[in-house]
């Protein structure tokens, strides 16, 4: 690999980044999102001497359902940070990140139904039916469905181009979520409107950049700066030009 | 009442040693004006008394032991720690456990109640003054929010009529309205203009006449805790609980129909009148059924009940009435 300014920072122990991360990183993150679920247990039962839970039920559904959009958030925030901090490996976690939202969107609906509802079918099915924000939220989980299904190496090479063309409806998701949240609140709706500004900015950031590249591809990559030709190329989704045109090393040594 | 409806003896509910010094336990305490939360083993700290004794008549709650029930499936009192650290009261933030953290920094002494309006004695009292006459009695009500959870609990205060005749209020006054305290440096929730602050709330005269319309001021045979509404609150147990204004500083009698805060502030979701009615739904969800605090973890559900189960003490005040609009 040659030295540019994308390459990877010294390797450690002389591991590969595929090793770093199969061995440090991933297990890390994973522990890291269990972290919620142990929280919560214990703040069921009371112990780490943290305060019981009064409405164990409520509580539960609400903490899943923070959670939830809280790792749609973070799955989101992946690729804006890998290309701004130039580590263009954390996309190696991005699919346990978005498989635990998945994870908790489902203990989320799964506590409403069994705890909440008290496994009535029919006041589940009036619900998704009338309450807008529960048909939203509802919409949201079956829009995950088929993300959680196609995100193996093998379906993500069997569906080649459009497996990024649908998993673009993690925006969708998103906005769901946070309409779902914001929609069930009483009156104070801070915290909704704040992740729908942290959504904005993830969304903007995306629009901007690949306006920005699409420029750039037009009028060549001298004016390129702040990202690498391939994430450039990614964004605009355009053919990569024959490698003799590439410059944008050249013009970052500078 | 019914057969179906349990009677709770207050001997049922409240911890053995409270219940047996419960005389002691409540002229103590209101004796010195509260501020004092009284240890569960009557080891209590009682301050030099701010005013004079008020007798706990336990026999007078006794004797209207029909109303003292909490009518429903399961009528066993949620415990102290549930009643005290799962409360909405704006004032100190929007989190059920904000009011926990957040009100014990509210100074409830000294405390004066204005009494206003339509009536023949009016003017302004101090807390002390304004209790001293009257009887206290202890209620176990159910109280239903209308964010559609419940819990049962055992108040001790006294009748909201009681109260009210003694200022005697003339033929004009066809409401009753009551103003929380304004005090953004104690009540950090009022620098945010979630609601329109100070909190308001209402009743018509003949509601607020009924004798299970209740004004409080201990919870468990013990002193108010400031985030239940210390040291005065209001609890209306056929209304959500909303209705159940805290911290009580104004009392107005009035000839309309009085502003109240969540009418106000989502007049299509919040009614002035806000009976539990199981079959008229807030846009945003059913009030069939309810979340029971403190039922079983997998059985926490059950149905409400129109007027949260009061509905032969109360229904009469709406007769003729429809609900649906006047929700």
């Amino acid at each position: 690999m040659t030295h540019t300014a994308t390459s990877p920072p010294k390797p450690f122990l002389g591991w590969t980044a595929e090793r770093r991360y199969r061995l440090i990183y991933k297990p890390a993150v994973f522990l890291a999102c269990l972290i919620p679920l142990v929280w919560m247990t214990c703040r069921l039962f009371g112990w780490l001497g943290l305060s019981v839970a009064v409405d164990p039920v409520k509580f539960l559904e609400r903490r899943c359902g923070k959670t939830a959009l809280n790792l749609i958030m973070i799955t989101l925030m992946v690729t804006p940070v890998r290309q701004l901090a130039r580590l263009p490996n954390l996309v190696r976690l991005r699919r346990m990140l978005g498989l635990f939202a998945f994870f908790y969107v489902l203990l989320h609906f799964t506590v409403y139904v069994v705890l909440d509802l008290d496994l009535d079918w029919h006041m589940v099915g009036a619900d998704i039916l009338k309450r807008p924000y529960i048909t939203v939220g509802f919409s949201a989980l079956l829009l995950l469905i088929p993300l959680a299904i196609t995100s193996t190496h093998r379906m993500m090479r069997r569906l080649g181009r459009r497996w990024s063309r649908l998993h673009r409806l993690i925006y969708l998701i998103a906005a769901l979520g946070i309409w779902h949240f914001y929609w069930q609140e009483k009156i104070d709706e801070r915290t909704p409107l704040e992740y729908a500004a942290v959504l904005a900015v993830l969304l903007g950031y995306r629009v901007a950049r690949s306006a920005r590249v699409r420029a750039l591809l037009a009028g060549g990559f001298d004016r390129l700066h702040g990202a690498s030709r391939s994430d450039a190329l990614r964004c605009a989704r355009v053919r990569p030009p024959p490698p003799n045109t590439a410059v944008c090393d050249a013009d970052q040594s500078q | 009442m019914t057969t179906r409806i349990p009677r709770i003896a207050p001997s049922e509910i409240t911890p053995q040693e409270v219940y047996v010094n419960r005389r002691a336990f409540l002229t103590g305490a209101l004796t010195a004006a509260a501020g004092v939360t009284l240890g569960r083993a009557a080891a209590a700290v009682v301050p030099a008394a701010a005013g004079a004794p008020l007798a706990y008549a336990f026999d007078a709650a006794e004797s209207v032991g029909a109303l003292v029930h909490a009518p429903h499936q399961n009528g066993k009192p949620d415990t102290w720690y549930q009643i005290t650290h799962f409360n909405n009261y704006y004032e100190f933030g929007t989190s059920k456990t904000d009011p926990a953290e957040h009100a014990g920094r509210l100074q409830t002494r000294p405390w004066s109640i204005t009494v206003a309006g339509e009536a023949e004695h009016t003017g302004t009292f101090g807390l002390e003054d304004f209790l001293k006459p009257y009887a206290l009695e202890e209620r176990i009500y159910r109280f239903r929010c209308v964010e559609a959870w419940s819990m049962v609990i055992p108040w001790v205060g006294i009748p909201l009529a009681a109260m009210l005749k003694r200022f005697k209020p003339t033929s004009r006054a066809r409401y009753v309205a009551f103003e929380s305290l304004y005090r953004p440096s104690e009540m950090p929730g009022q620098n945010v203009p979630i609601l329109e602050w100070p909190y308001r709330e209402g009743l018509r005269i003949d509601e607020a006449m009924n004798p299970l319309a209740f004004m409080v001021v201990g919870l468990y045979g013990r002193v108010l805790p400031n985030q239940n509404g210390a040291p005065l609150r209001l609890i209306v147990p056929w209304k959500y609980g909303f209705k159940g204004i805290k911290a009580i500083v104004r009392i107005t009698f009035t000839e309309t129909r009085p502003p109240t805060t969540w009418s106000q502030a989502r007049p299509d979701y919040y009614g002035f009148f806000a009976n539990v009615n199981p079959n008229v739904p807030t846009p945003g969800w059913s009030q069939e059924s309810e979340l029971r605090i403190g039922n079983p973890f997998f059985h926490q559900r059950q149905e409400t009940l129109l007027f949260n189960g009061y509905a032969k003490e109360v229904a009469y005040l709406y007769k003729g009435m429809n609900l649906r609009e006047n929700f």
